[in-house]
Order: structure tokens, then C-alpha cells, then sequence
């Protein structure tokens, strides 16, 4: 296979998995400030994810070093082009990074305030952000024929892409309430369970329009036809559907497999519909980057996918372990315990 | 032809003032960064080792020492995380003909390192956080030591990156951009070599004097004694020889500098014109600059720097103007000398500092042998006062290892001049300067309370199960 079609679907995947699973992060963060009654409550929803999210999202980070490499030219034109978008995004991210780490580092009730609140607000913020600015790859931004952008941060808040922008806060919400339901147990879980059920028609009607809106901007904008985008499409808009449908039929299990799917199949949607081109100029169609035109030299894609071949198996066998390791549910008698605490309850102390 | 020449000179400053903001952000996100990497590749194998030292002996000491100083790794590694993120995206951002002419090579390790080191390191520290009750003991050891391993491995493959801005090998140039000929001739690049060594060495011994710091801190209070003295030791065993080593690392590096970048050697050393022998100036007032090439006041040793610069004490160092002409006809007209000042002391920072550190190391490890580390508070003090040197050497090293590659980004290859993003204007690379320093300030700010408050309150207690033998008794 073409190596640079290879890289462009990993590029993909890792979004696809950056989304998935940091997908449910945010979502979880999104939620705190209305699922949970107390603080022990909010600290089970911090618990969920405490040992996960930083795993998850290195998925990120190796989609963009993975563009860095495999794309120097989509890399360079990207970030710098998204220059404010991704102040922001930064802003988001590590407000919501340090306050997993340091919420729990005091009992001050505003302390812990201030941080949950980081989190919430930094996960709303990056997925509104991300769904704007990959949506804008397609919709199309100002790209001059050096490849360079010309435009600014408002060129990326069109209607088509706050569409998306609002699809992913509302999926990932909705994703998150799925992931919740299943991790958690007794009153937590319900309530989480009943989130799920008030966000279920929003996020599926919103999501189904932004995976429709795609194709048709596939479609009017980047020279596609309405095959082969429209086959992740349909299967996105019908796990979506399905997805609601099942917090309403009370499986939670199901419902977390079909938002999953529904988040995957959103990201294939968009980069189905975005190939050949990585980024599309609105100033020229002419003046699009494309995967032949960004790529790095054979021997290096080579190289890579060498070691992208040895690594992903295994990044993804221990990942799929922690999971495993954490599979219980949480929140019900038993709570977070390390020695220190387990040999003080045995003794009383 | 004047309003000509005018206008010509308003586009100049203007275009040199995004890339002189670019560079100011570079520095300051990366020298930021670079607080916290060096803490967390030495604390990640050191609370392993004790965490090791537990699981051997079944002594809860060392437990609860790894449970005090892995709260500090945690709080360390969150926030260098966050600080990461802003690295590997302003390449990108601030940087975009860079990233468009090295990607092919510069970006392949850095892809290597998100798959090898950062996933292993982020997956596996959530298991040793979260793992405690979960995991056998033996896997939850060995989920600490990945850890480590995926921070050594990180900072690995960005050395690597790294050390191929400062000496591009395994590359070739065409069509106006860097590609990659052989990932071997990368990854064994003679100046990677010697500075992955010497940047773990640096997070070793950061790592060391942060135990060692903390634990005089506490042996100061007379608490919790029998334990601190147990981290005072670790901590000098691997800081003294650590630290020794790397003073020879460090001098060897600059002997392979020399070999790749005599003006980064010439500079440092303020070293105008070609000498040979050549003597080591250990301080200087002026010569730093084209017009003031000789110091009103110096301080020298001879044939010291032959040494240093050669590894001969006879050896010839090339001077900056000879260099200077060389270079000219070689990459055509330009100023291919470096800010002298700046290298020289960041250099002499760097160097004298970790001579410091290994003295205090050294006094240390004597006064713990003779058995009267304890007693005597002005060095306990002194060890206290010692916490902030090594970020002090580090620091300067990198200012001195950046620095002194100018004006190249990629040495002989790329001007950094050329290298920034043209669509960024400068106003928007002052806004995300003001919101990243901001948030910078604070984040330094509460992080710098918790860590200590953390490193200064009681280790967990354990109570029960032997717990009592775990305690000091009092007045031990």
C-alpha cells in the first residue's frame, strides 16, 4: 500500500482514538458540575478517569507529531494557520491537565471548586475548538498557492463548522454520560443514566446533522462524490440514533458501544470526505493541500512505519490492559484505597 | 531611492520583530518546560529504586518514602505535561518554515517518541497512581519503572532531535528541504550521544539534590529522622558520582562541539582570534562584542582552555573572526557570530554551579560518613539552600546549547531569521506571549506552594502491621 495513504488513515485513527477516548474524558468533565450531589460524588467522577486520561490523550499528541512527520507541509500550514485556535486550545488543555493532579491536593472547598471547574471548562473548550478546526480542513480556510494561510481566527467559525464545533461538545457530553453510567454504581450511576437520557436526543439530532452537513460539504467544497463518504456517514448517524435508543431501553452497555461508534465514525466521515486533500484552500481550490503534496520523503514514511507497525500493537495491548485493570465500578462502598488508607481501616485508625 | 530604502527598513523591523517574538516565546515555553523535565527523569527512577527497596526488604520506611516523594513526582509531571503540549505544538505554530523543511527528519523523532516513550510513561503512571490496591506488588513495581523508562526514552528521542539542529546528519538537502537518508547515522549521532547522557545525568542530579534538600529540611526539624537520613544516603550515592561524571560529560560535550561548532567554542569563550595554546578565562569584564575584542579585566588559566576545547592541553581553538570570513565565503554574507556575552556566562553559569553542586555532594557524603550529617545545621541549611542549583546549570546549558547554534536553527542548513511563520503576525504572537505567561506565572506559582507543602509535611504514617518499627522513636 502507498505509504502516504498508510500515514493519512493512521493520522485518522489516531484522531479516531483521541476522540473516542478522550472523548468520555471530556465528557466526564463536562458533566461534573451537574451529576454529581456531593464531593465525594464528584471525586468518584474524577476517579473514573483519573488513571486514564493522560493515556488518552497522548493519542493527541502522537496525531500531531505523527502530522509533523508524515506531513511536514499539512503540520506547518495547520498549526500555524490555526495559530489563536490553538492558543486556546492550550489555554484548555492545561487548565484541565493540572487540575487532575492538584484538585485533590487541598480539602479547601474552593479550591476544589476552582479546579473542577478547570476541568469542565477546559473540556468544553478544546472539543468545541477541535470540532471547529478539523471541520474548517474541509470547509475550506485561505491558503495562498505557497501553501500558506492568509486568513484569521474568524475564518474558522462558519456555520458548517460551528455546526461541528457544537456536535462534538454534545457527542462527547453525551459519550461521557454513557462512559458514566457504566463506571459508576448506585445513585451515581442512575443519575449519570438519567444525563445520558437528557442529552441523548440533542446530541444525536446534532451529531446526525453535523455527519450529514460533512458530506454535503465533501460533496459542494473538496470535488467529492457522494460515495465513499457517505458510508461512514449513514453507519455514524445510525449508531447515533441507535445510541439514543438504547439509554432510552436502559442498556448502558450497548449505549456506550453505539456512542462510541457514533464519535469513531464522525472523525472517519470527515477524513473520508477530506481525502486526497489534507487541508482545502478557499481562496483556490487549486492551492489545496494534498497528501502527495504534503508528504515526507518514502524512506522516512518508511521508517516510521516500521516502528509504527512494532509500537501501535503494543501501546494498544497495555492500554486495553488498563482498562482492563479498571473495570469496576466505582462510587458504591468500596472507594479509591492505597496501602497507607487500607492498613489504617483494618486497624481503625 | 531614500522612501524606498525607508519602506524597505519598516518591513524589516516589523518581519524582525515576529521572528525576535518567536524566539522569546521559544525560550520562554522552553526553559519553562524544562523546570520540570529535569526533576521528573530523575525522580521516576529514584522513587522506583526506593519503591525497589521496599518491595526487597519489606520495610515500610521505604515505603512511605516512596509515597513522599511520588506525590511530589506527580505534582512535577502533571504540569510538565501541560507544559509539553505547548512544545510540540509551536513548532508548528510560531516556527512553520521549519516545520516544513525539517518535518521529514526533526519530525520522525519526535513521532517515535510519542509511540515508544509518551504513552508508555502516561499509560503506566495512571497504573501506579490508581494501581496501589489493584495490582500485585511486583507488577505495580514494575509499572513505576516504566515510567521511568518511558521519561528516559522521551527525552532520548528528543535529544536526538535536538542534536540533529546542532550537527544535521543521516540528511540531505533537496528541493529546498531536509530529508532523511539514514535514521542509524540519526540515532548515532556523536553529539546525540553525549548529550542524552548528559541531559538524564543533569535529571539524576536534580533529582538528587531535590531528596537530598528535603531531607536535610527535615533532619533540620529533628523528625521523622530515621527515614530522611535513609533519603539523605540514596541521595548522596547518586549525586555524588552523578554529578562528577557529568562535569566530565559536559566538558567532553564541548570537546564535540568544538569539532561541529568552533564558533559556539570561539564564543563561549570569547575567543576572537585563533590561539594555541589557549588559556581558560575564568571571569572578564568587556571583549564581548565586534568592537571590543579585548577584556579591560580578565582572569585566565593558562592552556586550560586547549584542554577543555581539545582534550590536549597544546590544542589550537579557532578564533571568531577567522571564523567568521570562513563561514562568509562558506554560506555567503551575514553575522555568524553568536551573542558572545550571553554564551560566555551562561557557559560559566552552568559550569561553575555544577561544580558547586558536586562540592556540596561531596561535603555531604563526608559529614554522612563520619556520621555527623545531622548535627551540623549550617550544612543542613546549606543543603536546603542547594534545592534550586541544579536548575540554575541546567538552565544556562540550554541558553548556552541554543544560543550559541545561532544564528542557525539548523546548524549550516536553516537561519532562524528565515525559519519563523510568515502568515503569524507579531501582535498575535505578543497575545499568545501575554496568555501563556500569565498562565505560566500562576501555574509556577501554585505549583511551587504545593510542592512545598508537600515535601515539607510528615511522610504517610502507616499505622498497624509493623507499622511501629516503621515510625522513628523519638529522640533516635
Amino acid at each position: 500500500m502507498d505509504l502516504q495513504i498508510f500515514w493519512f488513515c493512521l493520522i485518522a485513527f489516531l484522531w479516531a482514538g483521541y476522540f473516542l477516548l478522550e472523548g468520555f474524558d471530556f465528557g466526564v468533565g463536562m458533566l461534573l458540575p451537574f451529576v454529581p450531589r456531593d464531593e465525594r460524588e464528584r471525586g468518584v467522577m474524577f476517579e473514573t478517569i483519573g488513571p486514564l486520561w493522560d493515556g488518552n490523550e497522548v493519542w493527541l499528541v502522537v496525531a500531531g507529531a505523527a502530522t509533523f512527520a508524515a506531513f511536514p507541509a499539512w503540520y506547518a500550514t495547520m498549526f500555524s494557520g490555526f495559530y489563536l485556535a490553538l492558543v486556546l486550545v492550550l489555554f484548555f488543555l492545561i487548565i484541565r491537565v493540572v487540575s487532575f493532579e492538584w484538585r485533590e491536593k487541598s480539602e479547601s472547598p474552593v479550591w476544589r471548586e476552582i479546579w473542577m471547574w478547570a476541568n469542565t471548562v477546559g473540556s468544553f473548550g478544546a472539543a468545541l475548538i477541535w470540532g471547529i478546526g478539523l471541520s474548517s480542513l474541509l470547509y475550506g480556510l485561505p491558503i495562498d498557492s505557497d501553501g500558506d494561510f492568509t486568513g484569521n481566527l474568524l475564518d474558522l467559525f462558519r456555520p458548517y463548522t460551528v455546526a461541528a464545533g457544537v456536535a462534538v461538545v454534545l457527542l462527547f457530553a453525551f459519550h461521557g454520560a454513557t462512559f458514566l453510567t457504566l463506571r459508576t454504581a448506585g445513585d451515581l450511576s442512575e443519575r449519570a443514566a438519567a444525563a445520558a437520557r437528557r442529552l441523548a436526543i440533542p446530541a444525536a439530532a446534532v451529531g446526525a446533522l453535523a455527519v450529514a452537513w460533512t458530506v454535503a460539504v465533501a460533496i459542494d467544497r473538496n470535488d467529492k462524490n457522494l460515495f465513499p463518504s457517505i458510508l461512514p456517514a449513514v453507519l455514524g448517524i445510525a449508531a447515533l440514533v441507535l445510541a439514543a435508543y438504547f439509554v432510552f431501553a436502559r442498556r448502558s452497555r450497548a449505549a456506550f458501544t453505539a456512542t462510541a461508534l457514533g464519535t469513531v465514525l464522525l472523525v472517519a466521515t470527515l477524513f473520508t470526505s477530506l481525502y486526497p486533500r489534507v487541508m482545502v484552500s478557499s481562496t483556490d481550490f487549486t492551492n489545496s493541500l494534498t497528501i502527495d503534496g504534503a508528504s515526507s520523503s518514502h524512506y522516512a514514511l518508511a521508517v516510521m512505519t516500521v516502528v509504527a507497525l512494532i509500537m501501535a500493537p503494543i501501546v494498544l495491548l497495555y492500554q486495553g490492559w488498563t482498562y482492563y485493570v479498571f473495570r469496576h465500578r466505582l462510587g458504591g462502598d468500596e472507594h479509591r484505597a492505597d496501602p497507607v488508607e487500607l492498613v489504617a481501616r483494618k486497624t481503625g485508625a | 531611492m531614500a522612501p524606498c530604502q525607508a519602506e524597505r527598513s519598516t518591513v524589516m523591523v516589523v518581519v524582525s520583530t515576529a521572528v525576535d517574538l518567536a524566539r522569546v516565546q521559544f525560550a520562554m515555553t522552553s526553559l519553562y518546560h524544562f523546570l520540570f523535565v529535569p526533576l521528573t527523569l530523575g525522580l521516576a527512577p529514584l522513587v522506583a529504586v526506593m519503591q525497589t527497596l521496599w518491595y526487597r526488604s519489606g520495610d515500610e520506611a521505604w515505603l512511605r518514602l516512596t509515597r513522599f516523594f511520588g506525590t511530589l513526582l506527580l505534582i512535577n509531571f502533571a504540569i510538565g505535561v501541560a507544559t509539553g503540549l505547548v512544545q510540540e505544538f509551536q513548532f508548528g505554530m510560531n516556527w512553520s518554515v521549519y516545520s516544513e523543511y525539517v518535518g521529514d527528519v526533526f519530525g520522525a523523532p519526535l513521532a517515535i517518541e510519542g509511540l515508544a516513550a509518551f504513552f508508555l510513561e502516561a499509560t503506566f503512571l495512571g497504573l501506579w497512581i490508581f494501581g496501589w490496591n489493584r495490582l500485585s506488588r511486583g507488577v505495580h513495581l514494575a509499572t513505576i519503572w516504566l515510567v521511568a523508562l518511558g521519561t528516559w526514552l522521551s527525552a532520548l528521542f528528543i535529544m536526538v532531535a535536538n542534536s540533529w539542529m546542532q550537527r544535521p546528519v543521516g540528511s540531505t538537502v533537496t528541493d529546498d528541504r531536509a530529508e532523511l537518508t539514514s535514521v542509524w547515522e540519526l540515532l548515532t549521532n556523536r553529539f546525540a550521544i553525549w548529550a542524552i547522557a548528559h541531559v538524564i545525568l543533569v535529571g539524576l542530579t536534580t533529582a538528587a539534590m531535590v531528596i537530598f534538600g528535603v531531607s536535610c529540611w527535615h533532619l533540620l526539624r529533628r523528625r521523622n529522622m530515621d527515614l530522611f537520613r535513609r533519603a539523605a544516603k540514596l541521595a548522596l550515592i547518586v549525586a555524588v558520582p552523578v554529578s562528577a561524571v557529568n562535569l566530565w560529560l559536559g566538558s567532553h560535550l564541548g570537546i564535540v562541539v568544538t569539532d561541529y561548532q568552533p564558533m559556539k567554542i570561539a564564543s563561549t569563550e570569547a575567543q576572537w582570534d585563533t590561539c594555541q595554546p589557549c588559556a581558560f578565562s575564568l571571569f572578564q569584564i568587556g571583549g564581548f562584542s565586534t568592537d571590543d575584542q579585548t577584556p579591560s579585566f580578565d582572569i585566565e588559566i593558562p592552556r586550560v582552555l586547549s584542554f577543555l576545547a581539545t582534550g590536549s592541553f597544546s590544542g589550537a581553538v579557532q578564533g571568531m573572526n577567522p571564523l567568521q570570513s570562513d563561514y562568509e565565503q562558506r554560506y555567503g554574507p551575514g553575522n555568524y557570530v553568536p551573542p558572545v556575552r550571553t554564551t560566555y556566562w551562561s557557559m560559566r553559569i552552568m559550569a561553575y554551579v555544577g561544580t558547586l553542586i558536586f562540592l556540596v555532594a561531596a561535603l555531604g557524603a563526608f559529614l554522612y560518613w563520619r556520621g555527623r550529617l545531622d548535627r551540623t545545621r549550617w550544612f543542613l541549611w546549606l543543603g536546603v539552600l542547594s534545592i534550586p542549583l541544579p536548575w540554575v546549570s541546567a538552565l544556562a546549558g540550554w541558553v548556552l546549547t541554543e544560543v550559541g547554534r545561532q544564528p542557525w536553527i539548523v546548524f549550516g542548513l536553516l537561519k532562524t531569521a528565515d525559519a519563523n511563520s510568515p502568515s503569524v503576525s507579531a501582535w498575535t504572537i505578543g497575545l499568545s506571549i501575554g496568555v501563556l505567561a500569565t498562565l505560566y506565572v500562576a501555574l509556577a506559582v501554585v505549583d511551587f506552594v504545593l510542592m512545598r507543602r508537600y515535601a515539607t509535611t510528615d511522610p504517610p504514617e502507616l499505622a498497624g502491621e509493623g507499622g511501629e518499627e516503621a515510625l522513628p522513636a523519638a529522640g533516635y
